[in-house]
C-alpha cells in the first residue's frame, strides 16, 4: 500500500471508529505500564495482556512499556494534556493527589457500581488502600506494590558470633548487632559495614521506615498538611545520621539505591533494606544463606507501602472505561496476582491471592515472601501529597543535607516544613 | 525590478529552512516567553496572567541560585580543561608515534559512546568499595570514599566525567586543523632555529585560534546542555550539589508540573547563554583571525 493510501485508510479508520464508538463493537485500550525491578516484569505484563485479549476477542490492548515510574507519568499527563490519554495505566499509588489536581482520573466508584464490584473495590488489603483512596473514594488498584524489608547475611551473622537465625528485632538491637557485624582490615578500613539504608534519589521512603516506627505520621489523609518538623521526626532523622556518625556501622555520606544488593552479595554490608521488589533478584543472586525480616520497631512495628496502582483515565468513552475496569479485574485477581508475585516479588494485594495454590506452593519453598504479607499489618501509607514529587523532593534534599552534614537534622526538616506548607497553602 | 515569479520562488527555496526555524525554534522561543507570565495551569484551574511573580519566585529561589553557581561552576572548570586537554591529545597523535591510529581511536571511543552508557560506566567507577576506583585506591590500603555521596565531591566527580566524554571530541576538530598547517612552516622554523615550544606559541597555536573559538562555543553550550548523566548518577543530589541549570528546568517542568516556573528559568538559561554567545563572537572573533 503506498504512503498516500495508507493514510487515506487511517483517516477513515479514525472517523469511522468516532461513528462506532456509541455502538460499542471493538474497544481499544492503551495501557501504559512502568518497570521499576529488574527480572521478568515487562514480559510477565506482556504475557497477562496477550491471555486476556485471546479470551476477550472484542477488546484489543495495546500494553505500552513506557520506562521507569517518572517517565511513565511523565508520558501519561503529557498525553492527557494533549488529549490523547492512555484508557488505564499504572503509576506511583503516591501520584494520585497529582492525577486527581490534574483532572483526568477517575474514580473507580464510577464505573464500579455493580454490588459485586463494590465488593470487589474491598477485597484488598487495608494497608495498601490507604493510598488509594481519598474523600471515600477509591482512584487506585493495588497492583505492583511494595514494602521495604530487612535482608540479613546469615554466613556474617555466624562469622560476627550472632544467631544466624535471629534478626535485630529493635533499633537497639540493629545498632548492637551493626556494630559486630562491621568489620575493620590492619589499617582500621571497613570492609565490611553492619548496615545500608540506601539514600540516594528517594531517601524519604526508607527514612518513613524509622518515622513509623518511632510513631509519627509524615502527612495527613487530605494530603495538603504535613509534618516534618515534629521533634519525633526529628528523632527519627538524628538517629538515622547517628548510624554513620556515631555509632559507625554504616558507610558516611548518601548510599546508592541501584548498588545496594550487589554490596550485599560483595559483602559490603551485611544487613541491607531495601524493597521486596528485590526478593527474586537477591533470591537469584545471593552468594549465601539470607534471612528477610520485617524492620526493626522503636515505639512501635512499621513500615510505609510503596509501588504502583492502576488508573483509570477520564478521556475515554464509557465502554473503554468498562473493559479498563474489566481488565482491571482479571489481572488483579487471586490466580494472576499470584503469577505477578512469584515473578517479581511484588506483594500480592489481596488475602485470596495468598490462598491460590500457586502461592501456597511458593511460599513453602520460598517462606521469605512471607513477610512482607506481615508486615502489612503495621503499614502505613507512603508519604503523598498534593504536588507530591515537589513536597517529596523538598523532604529529600533536607533527608540528604542532614546524612551529608550540611546541616543538623532540626534545622533541615524545620526549613523543608516551611517550604512544603509554602507548596500546600493553595489546598487548605 | 525583480519579477513576481522570482520572488514567488524566493520565497519557495526558503520556505523550507524558515517552517523548520519557526517551527522549532522561534516559536517554542516565543511561547516559552509568553508563558513565563502566565501561573501553571492544573486541571480545572486554567492559566491566568500574573505578570512578573514568576520571575519574581525564580529569583527568590535559593536552589535556582545554587544551581546556578553550580553550573558556572562547571562550565568554568570543564571547559577549559577540556579544551586544553583536547589540544594535548591532538598535538600527540598528530606526531609520528607508533600506534598512531590505535591511540587515537582510543582517545576517541568516550564520543561515541553516549552519555547514559558513559554515565553507567562512571557510576559503577565511583562506586563506594566495589568500584573501579576504590580497588585501585585499595593497593595503596587508602579507605572507601563516596564521591558521589558527598556534597563536596560530587561535582567534581561530575566533571571529570564530562572532560572525560567531551575532550576526544575536541580533539577531533584540533587534530583536522594540524593536518592543514603547511608543513613548510615548521621546516622554515627549523632553519631559523627556533625551540618547538616557540613554534607551538608563535605559529601553531594562533593558527588553531579559529578552531579554538569553534570548540569553546560548542563546550559552553554542551556545559549548558548535557545533562544525561545527572539522571544517571545523582539525580541532582545530595542536596542539589551536583544540580545543573538544565536538570533544575526539567524538575520543574516534567517532575512537578510547575510549567510556568519551567518555562520562567528556561528564559534565565536563554538569557545567559545569550549573553555567552554574543560575548564569544563580538569579542572574542575579531582576535582570533591570524594576521
Amino acid at each position: 500500500m503506498s504512503f498516500m493510501r495508507k493514510v487515506g485508510a487511517g483517516l477513515g479508520a479514525a472517523a469511522l471508529s468516532g461513528l462506532m464508538a456509541s455502538t460499542a463493537f471493538a474497544v481499544d485500550l492503551q495501557f501504559y505500564f512502568p518497570v521499576a525491578v529488574g527480572g521478568k516484569a515487562a514480559t510477565t505484563i506482556q504475557e497477562l495482556t496477550d491471555e486476556y485479549a485471546a479470551a476477550h476477542p472484542d477488546v484489543k490492548i495495546d500494553a505500552v512499556y513506557a520506562g521507569s515510574y517518572q517517565d511513565t507519568i511523565t508520558k501519561t499527563l503529557t498525553a492527557a494534556r494533549g488529549g490523547t490519554p492512555p484508557q488505564l495505566a499504572v503509576i506511583l499509588s503516591v501520584d494520585m493527589f497529582t492525577l486527581i489536581d490534574e483532572d483526568v482520573i477517575i474514580p473507580f466508584d464510577d464505573v464500579a457500581t455493580t454490588d459485586e464490584d463494590k465488593k470487589w473495590l474491598t477485597s484488598f488489603y487495608p494497608g495498601f488502600m490507604d493510598n488509594s483512596m481519598t474523600d471515600g473514594k477509591t482512584y487506585g488498584i493495588p497492583f505492583q506494590r511494595s514494602t521495604p524489608v530487612m535482608y540479613w547475611n546469615k554466613e556474617a551473622f555466624k562469622e560476627a558470633g550472632l544467631d544466624p537465625e535471629l534478626p535485630p528485632a529493635t533499633w537497639d538491637e540493629m545498632v548492637e548487632f551493626g556494630k559486630k557485624l562491621t568489620k575493620k582490615d590492619a589499617n582500621g578500613t571497613v570492609t565490611q559495614w553492619g548496615l545500608r539504608i540506601p539514600s540516594s534519589g528517594f531517601p524519604y521512603w526508607l527514612f518513613q521506615g524509622l518515622t513509623t516506627e518511632n510513631d509519627v505520621i509524615l502527612a495527613n489523609d487530605a494530603g495538603n498538611k504535613t509534618n516534618f518538623d515534629d521533634p519525633k521526626v526529628v528523632e527519627a532523622l538524628n538517629f538515622m545520621v547517628d548510624l554513620s556518625k556515631k555509632h559507625g556501622i554504616m558507610q558516611p555520606g548518601i548510599i546508592e539505591w541501584g548498588a545496594t544488593p550487589k554490596a550485599f552479595f560483595e559483602r559490603q554490608a551485611a544487613i541491607m533494606w531495601t524493597t521486596t521488589g528485590n526478593l527474586t533478584n537477591v533470591r537469584e543472586n545471593a552468594p549465601f544463606d539470607f534471612g528477610v525480616a520485617m524492620l526493626p520497631a522503636h515505639k512501635r512495628r512499621g513500615a510505609p507501602t510503596g509501588g504502583g496502582n492502576f488508573y483509570i483515565f477520564k478521556d475515554s468513552t464509557d465502554e473503554q472505561k468498562a473493559a479498563s475496569l474489566d481488565f482491571i479485574k482479571w489481572i488483579t485477581a487471586p490466580e494472576q496476582a499470584a503469577r505477578w508475585t512469584i515473578a517479581t516479588g511484588y506483594v500480592a494485594p489481596s488475602p485470596a491471592a495468598w490462598e491460590t495454590q500457586a502461592m501456597i506452593d511458593y511460599v513453602k519453598g520460598f517462606p521469605q515472601a512471607l513477610v512482607a504479607r506481615e508486615q502489612l499489618e503495621f503499614a502505613v501509607a507512603e508519604l503523598a501529597t498534593y504536588q507530591n514529587q515537589r513536597v517529596t523532593g523538598i523532604l529529600n534534599d533536607a533527608l540528604e543535607a542532614a546524612i551529608t552534614g550540611t546541616m543538623s537534622a532540626e534545622e533541615a526538616l524545620k526549613n523543608a516544613q516551611a517550604e512544603a506548607d509554602k507548596v500546600l497553602a493553595d489546598y487548605r | 525590478m525583480m519579477g513576481r515569479r522570482e520572488w514567488i520562488h524566493g520565497w519557495l527555496l526558503l520556505s523550507p529552512a524558515l517552517i523548520l526555524l519557526f517551527a522549532f525554534t522561534h516559536y517554542p522561543a516565543v511561547v516559552t516567553f509568553w508563558a513565563s507570565f502566565f501561573s501553571t495551569p492544573r486541571g480545572k484551574r486554567s492559566a491566568k496572567f500574573v505578570g512578573l511573580e514568576n520571575y519574581q519566585t525564580l529569583l527568590t529561589d535559593d536552589k535556582f541560585w545554587q544551581v546556578l553557581y553550580n553550573n558556572l561552576l562547571y562550565a568554568g572548570i570543564t571547559i577549559p580543561v577540556s579544551v586544553a586537554l583536547a589540544l594535548i591529545m591532538a598535538l600527540f597523535v598528530n606526531s609520528k608515534l607508533h600506534g598512531r591510529g590505535f591511540v587515537r581511536m582510543t582517545y576517541f571511543a568516550p564520543t561515541v559512546l553516549p552519555l547514559i552508557a558513559v554515565a553507567n560506566i562512571w557510576l559503577f567507577f565511583y562506586t563506594p568499595g566495589f568500584g573501579f576506583i576504590d580497588q585501585v585506591r585499595g593497593l595503596w590500603g587508602a579507605g572507601e570514599a563516596n564521591w558521589l555521596g558527598n556534597p563536596d565531591t560530587v561535582l567534581g566527580a561530575l566533571m571529570v566525567v564530562a572532560v572525560w566524554k567531551e575532550a576526544g571530541f575536541f580533539m577531533i576538530f584540533y587534530l583536522a586543523a594540524l593536518q592543514t598547517i603547511p608543513p613548510s612552516l615548521r621546516e622554515a622554523a627549523a632553519i631559523e632555529g627556533s625551540s618547538r615550544w616557540t613554534f607551538f606559541r608563535r605559529v601553531t597555536f594562533p593558527l588553531l585560534m579559529p578552531t579554538t573559538l569553534f570548540v569553546s562555543v560548542n563546550a559552553v553550550i554542551n556545559s549548558f546542555r548535557l545533562v544525561d548523566h545527572i539522571f544517571v548518577m545523582t539525580e541532582g543530589g545530595p542536596d542539589n550539589a551536583s544540580s545543573l541549570l538544565l536538570y533544575y528546568i526539567y524538575e520543574a517542568g516534567f517532575k512537578f508540573w510547575d510549567t510556568a516556573h519551567a518555562a520562567t528559568a528556561t528564559i534565565a538559561l536563554l538569557v545567559l547563554l545569550s549573553v555567552l554567545a554574543i560575548g564569544q563572537f563580538f569579542l572574542v572573533d575579531r582576535k582570533v583571525h591570524y594576521r
